[in-house]
């Protein structure tokens, strides 16, 4: 293939939990002309390690993710948050290094990178998108996911209220503030039951495990799916 | 040394303190209500100014040149306020900024005096303090006199009694007010609250105040009010006493122009509030003829210290962070357990207490999803989520390497630090899936329920990505 030579950097929890996220990857980027690689030894950007606090176990990770991406012309990251913590805080943990500076969340990497609003996908579904904190505040994908949404044919894309606000994962502060935590969820919650929307979707697995958790304790009917599968579905897969 | 009285003694750590507000569904409604309108009305009055991002930019800078040379703009007010025939006192910590005032207002031989809403004198507990001297201490803003006569504590920086709604503050004025409101009408509120108060104003001989700036270069301290109560205050008695953090310097009389316009549209969504009173020493005939300025450290050089947390320095109380942040809404400002609450409360109070062993401090960096909406609003651009993070790392510091968390991290660590140990606990992990039921963990042990109290987790699949691409691409 001729278009760029792209690494999947797949972020631990949707290698380990969600690996149809990062197998939609694949296929969208594929078939978008992208020749696709996944070094093995990647393994996790430090986020957990350096958001609680623990940022001698970080510098090591930061460190790993710059050796591990090395001559690629981009590394691509299905969540806003891990992008965010490559691109933003690796360099005052170790320093830059061009890896990191080709960092690209996902939805960035098609529009501005390739390009592209209309991927060509299929999904005839009822859908919500709620913009996780980092990828809008953070990276500031602005409406980026939202057009590519857009552009998806069959799918009837529904508004969330109050979108902006943060669905209380927070890594660890689920756990170490989880009563404030849940608070927080079920308005989220509250707000997606709202819309009707049968599939909630956003460019973050660790903030989809967390609603979509939530929603389904409550067998609310939604489901969530992350950005990339719903990109990645054409017309064949139904 | 004394405990430094920014936080409350007895305070429990912030989850604890959640877990009671959050159970208050009457408050949550009361805060909700409250944030959910000054969100709106803040956006609406940054969207009309185009040259929003360089005031923040400009406010930012002013305030790091103000906290890079504080040594020589300090001698500069003082050498100006004296000038203008001020008495300029230096306080180390709370305990002595209060014994000045006490001090001053027993010298003027004053029994009560009447406060301008003030976060400086309310993060020493001045109060308290004149109280225990036999000086009776008068709150004339509004929402601080609600919270002084419910014998409350604050909850938010600019509306202290946010967490009150109409009919809690008649009862209150009911209980302690001779001329009772007749009814819970906002204008029946106000003025039952403006009889009482203007009998204070006409008796007053010493008056209290914070300050929101002070001109370095000209020795001219400012007040930025809705009420005109503080007004009232700063020009009424005869003796006026103004304590405040040595971080609220401005250089030139020019600098206030970027802060007249960030404050009040950042802090009651206002293009310009009502009331901005000016004073440089005293002017005979007019006015307090006595002028004493307190300037207060209190923890706020060894936050200098330090590079990352000192930007907390650059706050200029606008309370816009806390309007915005998710965590404050639904806790409320008491869960904070200091007269900063929210997320500038997270990262000040811990650095103002400067105190390792102290838990509740140490839990106040954790208050936060790190969503980053306050570092969005901030009119002079902290980072706030940067030095929640800066703040935890301190925190594991002092706590050691052999704490459970620390010990589940550096595990966490070291199976992260190689590709092959992470595939291992991979396929050791999705074990888990024989727990589940139907693809999803419905019930996990501590601290596992902290999770499952209230979502289910997926069950991790058999297969990894990895393990995937290995099989079909390797």
């Amino acid at each position: 293939m001729s278009g760029p030579r792209v690494a999947l950097f797949a972020t631990c929890i949707t290698d380990t939990m969600y690996p149809e996220t990062a197998k939609a990857v694949v296929r969208l980027l594929e078939r978008l002309g992208c020749s696709v690689d996944f070094p093995l030894e990647q393994t996790c950007c430090g986020q957990m390690h350096y958001n609680t606090g623990y940022y001698d176990h970080a510098r090591p990770l930061a460190r790993g993710y710059a050796d591990t991406f090395a001559g690629y012309d981009h590394v691509v990251v299905p969540s806003g948050s891990c992008a965010g913590m490559v691109r933003e805080i690796h360099p005052d943990l170790v320093g830059t290094s061009p890896p990191v500076e080709r960092t690209y969340e996902l939805s960035e990497f098609l529009v501005d990178v390739l390009g592209v609003t209309d991927v060509g996908a299929y999904f005839p579904h009822r859908v919500t998108y709620h913009p996780t904190c980092h990828s809008l505040r953070m990276l500031g994908v602005g409406d980026r996911p939202l057009t590519l949404l857009r552009a998806v044919r069959g799918l009837d894309l529904v508004e969330l209220p109050q979108a902006d606000q943060c669905c209380g994962f927070g890594g660890t502060f689920a756990l170490k503030n989880a009563e404030t935590s849940t608070a927080m969820l079920a308005d989220k919650m509250h707000c997606v039951r709202d819309t009707g929307a049968q599939v909630l979707t956003a460019g973050d697995n660790s903030c989809l495990m967390h609603i979509g958790g939530g929603l389904s304790r409550l067998r609310a009917g939604v489901r969530s799916v992350h950005l990339a599968e719903i990109l990645a579905s054409t017309q064949e897969d139904t | 040394m004394a405990r430094n009285p920014v936080t409350w003694l007895g305070s429990p750590t912030f989850p604890k303190a959640a877990h009671a507000a959050l159970a208050d569904t009457q408050l949550r409604q009361n805060l909700r209500k409250a944030t959910t309108t000054i969100r709106g009305k803040r956006a609406g009055v940054v969207a009309e100014l185009d040259d929003w991002e360089r005031l923040r930019h400009a406010g930012e800078s002013i305030k790091d040149d103000v906290l890079a040379n504080l040594d020589t703009y300090l001698l500069r007010l003082e050498e100006s306020v004296t000038a203008r025939g001020g008495v300029v006192h230096w306080a180390r910590d709370a305990e002595e900024a209060n014994r000045i005032v006490l001090d001053l207002a027993r010298a003027e031989g004053a029994d009560e005096v009447v406060k301008v809403k003030s976060m400086a004198t309310a993060e020493t507990g001045l109060n308290e303090a004149l109280e225990a001297g036999g000086v009776r201490p008068v709150e004339t803003d509004l929402a601080e006199l609600i919270v002084q006569l419910g014998h409350d504590r604050p909850s938010h920086i600019l509306v202290p009694a946010i967490h009150r709604n109409r009919a809690e503050i008649r009862d209150v004025f009911r209980r302690e007010m001779a001329d009772a409101p007749a009814s819970d009408e906002p204008r029946d509120l106000a003025e039952a609250a403006r009889r009482h108060l203007r009998r204070k104003f006409l008796s007053a001989k010493v008056a209290i105040s914070g300050a929101n700036f002070a001109v370095a270069d000209t020795g001219s301290i400012v007040v930025v009010e809705s009420e005109g109560n503080g007004r009232m205050c700063l020009t009424l008695p005869d003796t006026l006493i103004t304590v405040m953090g040595i971080e609220k310097l401005v250089p030139t009389w020019a600098d206030l122009e970027v802060f007249l316009q960030l404050l009040p549209r950042s802090s009651t969504a206002e293009r310009m509030n009502p009331y901005t009173s000016v004073w440089s020493g005293v002017t005979p005939g007019d006015g307090p003829q006595k002028f004493h300025l307190v300037l207060l450290d209190n923890g706020r050089t060894a936050t200098l210290a330090d590079t990352v947390g000192r930007q907390a320095l650059r706050c200029i109380r606008c309370s816009a962070c806390l309007n915005v942040c998710p965590v404050y809404e639904r806790t409320g400002g008491q869960a904070y357990g200091s007269v900063y609450p929210g997320p500038i409360g997270a990262i000040l109070a811990p650095q103002l207490v400067n105190d390792p062993d102290d838990e509740q401090a140490a839990s106040l960096p954790y208050a936060s999803s790190l969503c980053g909406a306050c570092y969005e609003v901030c009119p002079v651009r902290i980072n706030i989520p940067e030095v929640l993070t800066h703040l935890r790392s301190e925190v594991v510091q002092a706590k050691g390497k052999r704490t459970p968390e620390a010990l589940a991290m550096a595990a966490a660590a070291w199976m992260f630090g190689d590709p092959k140990r992470y595939e291992a606990a991979q396929r050791a992990g999705s074990l888990t899936r024989f727990l589940a039921r139907d693809g999803k963990i419905s019930h996990l042990p501590w601290p596992g329920s902290k999770w499952t109290s209230s979502r289910d987790l997926p069950a991790v699949p058999k297969e990894s990505f990895r393990a995937w691409w290995r099989r079909n691409r390797g």
